[in-house]
């Protein structure tokens, strides 16, 4: 398929990227290109084949339901942009 | 006398010995990178006093009878700026994680401590480990010492161009598609890509998760084989980390390779991209072996091609989602979007982002959204998975056959700076021959074979069935006993 600057911009928004429009036309034109590498998968017969998500042979993995120390709520909140001391903080979900 | 060209193994003889002391190892190290470094750039920080510190705490850990069986305690050791300890930033040469300091210590990283090892510092990557150069990296520009206007390849590019310019005499890097063995190969060293889940990836951070491995870097078999033991095994912190028991690899690199079946892959060795010094390398190689009674036999993983376009669908679908989690609130780099947004909080996230992220990270989050997104998923993310099952089978097919595969690790020698940067589909196409063994979970080790006529590294990749890391390392170090090659530091940097 051949990519187009909306197609682009749809998928900026769900990755939750800005780009100015300059850029898009660039990554419009290199993702284009990746997505012309990528489409020779297309000439690959995989009917039938198994989905491998993953290397191993995956289980679920279970272990004694122990209690152990974890982060301290400092320790979590160190690294935050902004913080209270009890909560991460964060500007308005929506203004009126 | 000149620690740097000495098996680290060797060093930690001499430091157990009381020959040399961890301080005196330390401080010799320190003292190059201080000197040199400003000409490589392999490093992103460095802590001296704390590495100080620390062997001062090993040796007097070393006099009082501790370490008593651990083969590397002492040593100094170089850590890829992706594995998170605590006491210093973990950045991913990126500006979104620039002052991350994580609130604990990767797995891998803390067995190595366990093991009496000390840590210089942490060296440059690609950001988020996501390029084949080191020239994504947000931080540093790393260059080949061995020819500095060329890359020294990536994303442990730091780790490489460290080791072969004698700043460290043992590195850990992580390879999701070639990122230990390709500047390996590109900086004349050994580097091993384990089998997925032979080593805990907790306080890796994510870049591909089914994908990414934790590895070392040398110039002595000896040594990988070592430091390999040092940090297999299972974590209970990691639930895809192999609960099998590891072996002794070092007791096994002695073996003859006397009825040892090599499988030359003919996709790869005849492919039109590979430059024909590599080409030579590999006959040589081949010569070598069967000199040392190994039989060569001819094997196809027909699915070659594929590879690269498979590995650049689910790689960015997996860092689509993993990179979600950098979002300017729990940690990293926040910024605020315009104000009168309608909703503050979404500009946050999307202005942090846009940001935070390059634009090779940016490339890949857009092209795994896209991957993943309603109505592209099966065209392009499920069937490259199917793909991936093809190529896992080739492979399979192949170790009926023989026990090791014998093949180029990268097309050409270490290219020169920019001279890919400006072309993504160019730079992916140089992970052709690596990343097959990400995608089966396989483990693959680069190793040294001379230089080309320009005096840059050459080297070959040998693969092996999951959990045959010992075999590889006993190829390898054959080879060097055979002198197939030579331990070098990059020449200007070898006085």
């Amino acid at each position: 398929m051949k990519l187009t600057t909306d197609d682009v911009k749809k998928v900026a928004e769900l990755a939750k990227l800005e780009f100015t429009a300059q850029e898009l036309e660039r990554f419009t034109d290199q993702l284009g290109r990746i997505v012309e590498l990528v489409e020779q998968l297309g000439e690959v017969d995989t009917t039938g084949v198994e989905p491998m998500a993953h290397p191993l042979d995956v289980h679920t993995a279970l272990r004694d339901d122990q209690l152990r120390t974890g982060l301290t709520h400092q320790a979590a909140l160190a690294n935050s942009p902004k913080h209270d001391g009890e909560f991460f903080l964060v500007p308005p979900v929506l203004t009126r | 006398m000149k620690l740097e060209v000495l098996p680290a193994v060797t060093l930690a003889s001499m430091i157990a010995a009381r020959e040399l002391t961890s301080r005196e190892a330390t401080e010799y190290f320190l003292s190059r990178i201080r000197r040199l470094d400003t000409n490589v750039g392999a490093f992103i920080s460095v802590d001296e006093e704390a590495a100080l510190r620390r062997a001062d705490e090993v040796d007097a850990r070393l006099v009082a009878g501790e370490f008593s069986n651990s083969p590397l305690a002492g040593v100094p050791i170089a850590i890829k700026d992706i594995l998170c300890m605590t006491g210093s930033a973990t950045t991913c040469a990126s500006r979104m994680l620039e002052d991350f300091r994580p609130p604990y210590t990767a797995t891998a990283v803390q067995k190595l401590l366990d093991a009496g090892m000390v840590p210089l510092g942490k060296t440059n990557l690609d950001e988020f480990a996501m390029g084949g150069s080191t020239e994504s990296s947000a931080l540093r520009r790393t260059c080949n010492p061995w020819d500095p206007e060329r890359t020294p390849g990536g994303s442990s590019g730091g780790a490489a161009a460290a080791l072969s310019a004698g700043l460290t005499p043992l590195a850990i890097g992580t390879d999701t598609g070639g990122s230990v063995r390709q500047p390996a190969a590109f900086c004349g060293t050994l580097g091993l890509k384990p089998t997925y889940g032979r080593v805990s990836r907790y306080g890796l951070i994510a870049f591909a998760s089914s994908l990414d491995q934790v590895g070392p870097l040398a110039h002595h078999v000896q040594d990988l084989a070592a430091c390999l033991n040092l940090i297999a095994g299972h974590d209970r912190l990691d639930s895809t980390s192999l609960d099998v028991p590891v072996p002794d690899y070092a007791s096994e690199l002695a073996q003859p390779l006397a009825g040892l079946r090599v499988g030359l892959i003919r996709e790869q060795i005849d492919n039109d991209s590979i430059d024909a010094a590599i080409r030579d390398a590999t006959l040589r190689c081949q010569q070598t072996l069967s000199g040392l009674g190994a039989e060569l036999i001819d094997v196809h993983l027909p699915h070659t091609q594929y590879s690269v376009p498979t590995y650049y669908l689910i790689a960015p679908s997996e860092a689509s989602g993993n990179l979600e989690r950098y979002d300017g609130v729990h940690y990293g780099k926040r910024s605020y979007g315009d104000a009168g947004s309608p909703s503050p909080l979404e500009a946050m996230i999307a202005r942090s982002r846009s940001e935070g992220f390059g634009p090779e990270v940016k490339r890949r989050i857009m092209l795994g959204t896209f991957a993943l997104s309603a109505g592209y998923y099966d065209a392009y993310y499920k069937k490259a998975l199917q793909v991936r099952r093809l190529i896992a089978n080739d492979y399979q097919q192949a170790f009926t056959q023989v026990d090791v595969l014998l093949g180029p690790v990268t097309p050409t020698p270490a290219f020169k700076l920019g001279e890919k940067s400006g072309d993504p589909v160019q730079m992916y196409l140089e992970d052709l021959f690596t990343v097959g063994a990400n995608l089966a979970g396989i483990p693959g080790l680069s190793v040294p074979a001379g230089c080309n006529a320009q005096g840059l590294p050459l080297a070959v990749q040998f693969q092996a069935p999951a959990l045959a890391e010992a075999k590889l390392l006993n190829v390898a170090h054959q080879l060097q006993q055979a002198e197939f090659f030579k331990p070098a530091l990059a020449p200007s940097f070898a006085h």
